[in-house]
C-alpha cells in the first residue's frame, strides 16, 4: 500500500487480465516526466553545459584563461576568441569555461550545505515539535525576514578575507570561494526548513510510525529511514531549484564586487565593472550573462518537471 | 405528455496523456414533462459524465462529444452556441451537485448567490430579487430566512446548504431538474429530507426530474422510469416496478441480489459482483459487462449487444435471456 | 478581528528583537570603521584608541547593542581613557527613535537613510505597480486560454524571464535602448542617475530616467507572478462552484470576474503583501548599474566603509517593514476572506 500523500489516478482501475498491470509510484514519475518535454530539454542542456564547463577544459588550459596579452584587450569576438578579449587581453570564451566551473560547483556545494542544515532542522522542529519547535521556527522566521541579497552581503564582509587560497588538483582557487558556498548555504535553508518541517508533522500522524515506535525503533532511525524518505519529493524539487538559486546569488554577489574575488573566475565576477564598458565590449557582459541565464533557465525546466512528476497537484510559483 | 429532452446515441471521450478515455458510449434515453427518472450505475459509469456533456459543461480540451444529439424540443443542444446554452441553463433546464460542501462559492454570500439567477435570467431588480430569494430560501426549508441572506455558506450545515442549491436550481422555474447524486454526501437522515424536499417541490412545479444515484433503495419512492448504466452504456431501462420485479439484464439482477434485504437468511453471505469494472481506456469491444457475467456467451465478447425490448416499455441490452438463460 | 490584529502585533515584537541581535553579531565582525574614517588618516595611536572609545567601540558586544537599543544618556562613558568615565553619552537609543550617527558621515542615520528612501521608493511603487497591473493581465488571459499558442508563449516567456539575473537584463536593455536606439538615430532612454544634471530634477525627468531601471526590476517579478495568477486562476477555475455558476448559466464574464477572481484574489493578495517590503532594498544591484541614488546604493557603500549605525538603520527598516507587511497581508486576507473574518 503506498504511503505517500498521493492520490491514486483515476484511470488506474483495478485490471483484469486483459490490461497492463497498474504503475508504480516512481514509474508513474517518470512517465510524467518524460512527457514534459520542457524538463527534458532542461536536463539535455544543462548536461551540455556541463560538458562545455568541464570538458572544455581540456581544450584551454587553465593558463591559456589566464594569459593576458594587453595588445589585444578588449577585441571583439574573433575567430581567435569566438568571444572576445577582455580588458586586461584574456580570451573571454576560455574564462567562461574556468568560470562556468566555479559558478557550477559554488552551485552545487551551497545547495548540499543548505539542504544539510534544511533537512536537519525541519526534521527536528517537525520531529520533535514543543519547545525545540518554537526556538528553531524562530530563528527560521527572524532569518527569512531579511532579504537575501543584505544577508549576502553582511556576511560576505563578515567572513570576507579570513580564507587563504586553496590549492586543489594543481589549481590555486581563491579562499573567496568556500565564504561564498557557506554564506549561500547559510542563507538558503530557510525555505526547505520549512517544507521538511511542514513533511514531518503530516508524516508523523500516519500509522507506520505509530508502529515503528511501538516495535522500538530509536527516534533517529524513524527519522531518517522512515519519514525522511517518504518526504524524499519536495527535498529533490528544492534542492535543484536552490541550485538555480544559489548560482544566481553567486552571481549577484560577485557582481557587486564581495564575492569570490579574483583570479579566481566565475561567471559573476566577469561582469564586474562590465557597466563601463556597456558600450565599447558588450562581450565582455553578454556572454557569461547568457550562460547565466541559460543555466538557471534550464535548472528551472527541470525543476518545474520534476514537481510535476511527483504531485501534478502542486501549484506552480 | 410532452416529451422533453430525447438523447440519441450519445458518445463522450477524454483525451488524456495516457490515451482516450471512452467515458460515454452511445447513450440514448428520453424524458417528458413531469417525468421522474432515475439513473442508476455504479462510480464511473458515465451518469454524471452523460448529463454534464449534454449540458455543455464538461471542459473541451480534454472532454471531446463525439457524436449525438440531445433534443430540447427541437433544439440539439450539442450544437447550440455557448451564448444559447448559457440562457438555456438555469433557466429551462438546472441542475444540482452532490457535494454541497464545495459547490457553493465560499467568498460570496448566499444571497447573491441566489439573486444571481433571478437577475440574469428574469431580469429581475435588487429588491425584488432579494424577495424572492427569501421567498425560496423559506419554500426549501431555512429557517429564519429573511435574516439569512446576507450569510456566506460556511456558515451553514451540508443539508442546508443543499438546500439552498435545490433553491439556487428552482428559482427560475426549469422544467427540468437534473440532480446528480444530491444525497450521496450527506447523513442518512438528512438524505430522507432532502428527497422529500425534492418530491414536494417537483409536484409543486410539475416539474421533470432526472436523480442521478448508485442507490437502489432511493428509487423506489421516487421515479416512475428507471435507466441502468454500466461502463458509459444503458444496459437496462424500465418501469420502476418492472425493473425490480422483472430485472431482464444481468447486471440489474447482480445488483438487485446484492443489496442487503431485511428478510434474507442471516447466515448466507452478502452477494458481490466478483470481478471489477472494466478499463475504460480500451475501446470497448463487445458487452462491458461480459467478464464478470455469469450468463455470458462467445457472442457477448465481440458484439456490443443493442438496447432491445423485453416487453412493453422495458428494454435490455443483452444477447441472453435471463429468464431461461438462453441466447436470444 | 481586533484581538487577532494585537495578537499578531505583540508577536511581531520579540521577532524584531531577535531579527536585531543576529543582525548586529554580524556586523560587529564587519571590519573597523576608524580605519577607514573620512580619508583622514588616524595615524597617532592615541587618537585612534579615543576615536574608538568616543564611538564606543571599545565595549564587548553586549554593551554596544544596549547602548544602540537604549541609548547611553543615562551612563557616562570614559572619553579620555584615564580609567574614570567621565563624558555623559549623548544617544538615546533606537527605542526612542535615535539611530545615532553615521560612523562615516557624521550625520544622523535617519537623516542619510531618509534623504535617500525617497529614491528608492518611487522607484519601487512605479515597479509594483507596472508588475501587479501586467502579471493580472496577463495571468488571467493566460488561464483563459490555456493550451493556447498565446498561453505557450507567454509560459515560455516567464520562464526566461524570471531565470535571467537582473542584471543581465539591466545591461541588455540599456545597451539596447540606451546605445543602439542611439545610434540607430532613434529616441532613446538615459541610462544613468535620476536626472540630467544639466535640465534639473524635473518630473520628466525623473520619469524618463525611470524607464530602464523598473523595466529591469519589473521584468523578473513580472514574470513570476504572471505564471503565479495563471495557476492559481487555473485551480479556482477547476473548482465545484464554478461548476454550480456556469450550470446555473451565469454569462462567462460574470463566471471568471466575480466567481472565479474573488476566490483566486486571496493568494494572489498574499504574495503581493509579501513582496511588498522587499522593494525598500530596492534591487541593490539595479541601483549599481544605473547609479540611481537610492537605499540599495546607500547600504553598499556603507557596508563597505563599515558604518554599522547606518547599515544596522537600513537593515532594521526592512526587517520591520517585512515583519509589518506580513501582519497587515495576513490581517487584510483574514478580512477578505468571509470564512475567517465571521468565525461561527
Amino acid at each position: 500500500m503506498q504511503t505517500s500523500s498521493q492520490p491514486t489516478p483515476v484511470m488506474l482501475l483495478p485490471a483484469d487480465e486483459l490490461e497492463t498491470p497498474p504503475l508504480s509510484p516512481g514509474q508513474l514519475a517518470w512517465r510524467r516526466f518524460r512527457r514534459h518535454k520542457m524538463a527534458l530539454f532542461g536536463a539535455v542542456v544543462l548536461i551540455l553545459l556541463f560538458v562545455y564547463a568541464f570538458g572544455g577544459a581540456l581544450i584551454f588550459p587553465e593558463s591559456y584563461a589566464n594569459y593576458t596579452d594587453t595588445s589585444l584587450r578588449l577585441s571583439p569576438p574573433s575567430a581567435k576568441h569566438p568571444f572576445g578579449t577582455d580588458t586586461i587581453g584574456r580570451d573571454v570564451l576560455a574564462r567562461t569555461i574556468y568560470g562556468g566551473q566555479i559558478s557550477l560547483i559554488i552551485g552545487l556545494l551551497a545547495v548540499s550545505i543548505e539542504s544539510l542544515i534544511g533537512i536537519l532542522v525541519g526534521a527536528l522542529a517537525g520531529y520533535y515539535g514543543g519547545f525545540l519547535d518554537s526556538l528553531l521556527m524562530r530563528i527560521t522566521e527572524a532569518m527569512l525576514n531579511i532579504p537575501e541579497i543584505f544577508l549576502l552581503i553582511v556576511m560576505a564582509k563578515f567572513f570576507g578575507g579570513r580564507i587563504p587560497e586553496i590549492h586543489l588538483l594543481g589549481r590555486v582557487f581563491s579562499g573567496s570561494v568556500i565564504v561564498i558556498v557557506v554564506i549561500i548555504g547559510l542563507t538558503s535553508w530557510m525555505y526547505l526548513a520549512r517544507i521538511v518541517r511542514a513533511e514531518f508533522l503530516s508524516i508523523k500522524e500516519n500509522e507506520f510510525v505509530l508502529a515503528a515506535r511501538a516495535t522500538g525503533t530509536s527516534n533517529f532511525e524513524i527519522i531518517f529511514r522512515h519519514i525522511l524518505p517518504n518526504s524524499i519529493a519536495p527535498i529533490i524539487v528544492s534542492a535543484t531549484l536552490g541550485v538555480a538559486n544559489a548560482i544566481l546569488a553567486e552571481a549577484y554577489i560577485s557582481f557587486l564586487g564581495l564575492g569570490v574575488q579574483p583570479p579566481t573566475a566565475t561567471w559573476g565576477n566577469m561582469l564586474d565593472g562590465a557597466n563601463n564598458y556597456l558600450e565599447s565590449a558588450p562581450w565582455l557582459w553578454f556572454f557569461p550573462g547568457l550562460l547565466i541565464l541559460l543555466t538557471v533557465l534550464s535548472i528551472n525546466f527541470l525543476g518545474d518537471g520534476l514537481r510535476d512528476a511527483f504531485d501534478p497537484h502542486s501549484r506552480a510559483v | 405528455m410532452t416529451m422533453l429532452l430525447q438523447t440519441i446515441d450519445l458518445k463522450t471521450r477524454f483525451r488524456i496523456p495516457e490515451g482516450t478515455i471512452y467515458a460515454v458510449n452511445g447513450v440514448s434515453f428520453h424524458i417528458s414533462e413531469g417525468e421522474t427518472l432515475a439513473v442508476v450505475g455504479e462510480s464511473g459509469c458515465g451518469k454524471s459524465v452523460t448529463m454534464m456533456s449534454i449540458l455543455r459543461l464538461l471542459p473541451t480540451p480534454p472532454a471531446e462529444i463525439v457524436s449525438g444529439r440531445a433534443l430540447w424540443g427541437n433544439r440539439d443542444l450539442l450544437r447550440l452556441s455557448e451564448n444559447e446554452m448559457e440562457q438555456l441553463r438555469g433557466r429551462e433546464i438546472a441542475m444540482v451537485f452532490q457535494d454541497p460542501m464545495t459547490s457553493l462559492n465560499p467568498v460570496l454570500t448566499i444571497g447573491r448567490q441566489l439573486t444571481e439567477s433571478l437577475r440574469v435570467h428574469l431580469g429581475m431588480g435588487k429588491e425584488d430579487a432579494a424577495q424572492r430569494a427569501v421567498e425560496l430560501l423559506e419554500q426549501v426549508g431555512i429557517p429564519d430566512a429573511a435574516h439569512r441572506l446576507g450569510d456566506y455558506p460556511h456558515q451553514y450545515s451540508g443539508g442546508m446548504r443543499q438546500r439552498v442549491m435545490i433553491a439556487m436550481a428552482l428559482c427560475c422555474h426549469p422544467s427540468l431538474l437534473i440532480a446528480d447524486e444530491p444525497t450521496t454526501a450527506l447523513d442518512v437522515t438528512i438524505q430522507a429530507q432532502i428527497v422529500e424536499l425534492v418530491k414536494k417541490l417537483r409536484d409543486q412545479l410539475h416539474m421533470a426530474v432526472i436523480w442521478i444515484t448508485h442507490d437502489l433503495g432511493v428509487v423506489a419512492g421516487l421515479a416512475q422510469r428507471v435507466m441502468v448504466m454500466y461502463a458509459g452504456f444503458v444496459v437496462e431501462e424500465a418501469l420502476v416496478d418492472d425493473l425490480y420485479e422483472d430485472p431482464r439484464h444481468p447486471y440489474t439482477l447482480a445488483l438487485l441480489a446484492a443489496l442487503p434485504r431485511v428478510d434474507r437468511r442471516r447466515d448466507r453471505r452478502l452477494k458481490s459482483i466478483p470481478g471489477a469494472p472494466p478499463n475504460l481506456l480500451v475501446e470497448p469491444r463487445g458487452c462491458p459487462f461480459a467478464p464478470r457475467c455469469e450468463f455470458a456467451i462467445e457472442r457477448c465478447r465481440f458484439e456490443i449487444p443493442p438496447l432491445q425490448p423485453v416487453g412493453g416499455t422495458h428494454t435490455a441490452a443483452c444477447w441472453v435471456d435471463v429468464t431461461t438463460g438462453a441466447p436470444r | 478581528m481586533g484581538r487577532y490584529i494585537i495578537k499578531r502585533l505583540l508577536q511581531g515584537i520579540p521577532l524584531l528583537f531577535f531579527i536585531s541581535i543576529i543582525l548586529f553579531v554580524l556586523m560587529m565582525n564587519m571590519g573597523d570603521p576608524v580605519a577607514t574614517m573620512g580619508g583622514r588618516r588616524v595615524t597617532r595611536a592615541s587618537d585612534y584608541e579615543r576615536l574608538r572609545r568616543q564611538l564606543g567601540l571599545d565595549k564587548p558586544i553586549y554593551t554596544q547593542y544596549l547602548y544602540w537599543l537604549i541609548g547611553n544618556d543615562w551612563t557616562k562613558t570614559d572619553v579620555d581613557g584615564d580609567g574614570i568615565a567621565e563624558t555623559p553619552g549623548t544617544r538615546r537609543g533606537v527605542l526612542r527613535g535615535d539611530f545615532g550617527v553615521s560612523l562615516v558621515t557624521r550625520k544622523p542615520v535617519l537623516q542619510v537613510i531618509g534623504e535617500r528612501l525617497p529614491n528608492t521608493l518611487i522607484l519601487m511603487l512605479a515597479s509594483e505597480f507596472v508588475i501587479i497591473v501586467g502579471s493580472l493581465l496577463v495571468g488571467v488571459y493566460s488561464a483563459l486560454r490555456q493550451y493556447s499558442v498565446l498561453d505557450h508563449i507567454v509560459t515560455a516567456f516567464s520562464f526566461i524571464g524570471y531565470s535571467m539575473p537582473i542584471f543581465f537584463i539591466a545591461l541588455l536593455s540599456m545597451y539596447v535602448f540606451g546605445v543602439l536606439f542611439k545610434r540607430w538615430g532613434l529616441p532613446y532612454l538615459p541610462t544613468v542617475g535620476m536626472f540630467d544634471p544639466q535640465a534639473g530634477k524635473t518630473a520628466a525627468q525623473v520619469l524618463w530616467h525611470m524607464v530602464l531601471p523598473v523595466l529591469s526590476i519589473s521584468i523578473i517579478s513580472f514574470a513570476a507572478y504572471s505564471r503565479y495568477i495563471r495557476s492559481t486562476m487555473l485551480e479556482v477555475l477547476g473548482q465545484d462552484y464554478i461548476r454550480t455558476a456556469r450550470a446555473k448559466g451565469l454569462p462567462r464574464r460574470e463566471v471568471v470576474y466575480v466567481h472565479a477572481l474573488k476566490n483566486a484574489s486571496l493568494p494572489i493578495v498574499t504574495v503581493v503583501g509579501l513582496d511588498l517590503p522587499l522593494l525598500l532594498g530596492g534591487a541593490v544591484v539595479t541601483e549599481r548599474i544605473f547609479a540611481w541614488p537610492g537605499m540599495g546604493r546607500l547600504f553598499l557603500d556603507h557596508v563597505s566603509r563599515s558604518d554599522l549605525p547606518v547599515v544596522m538603520g537600513i537593515l532594521m527598516m526592512i526587517a520591520t517593514a517585512v515583519v509589518v507587511f506580513q501582519i497587515l497581508t495576513d490581517i487584510v486576507y483574514a478580512w477578505l476572506d468571509p470564512r475567517i473574518r465571521y468565525e461561527k
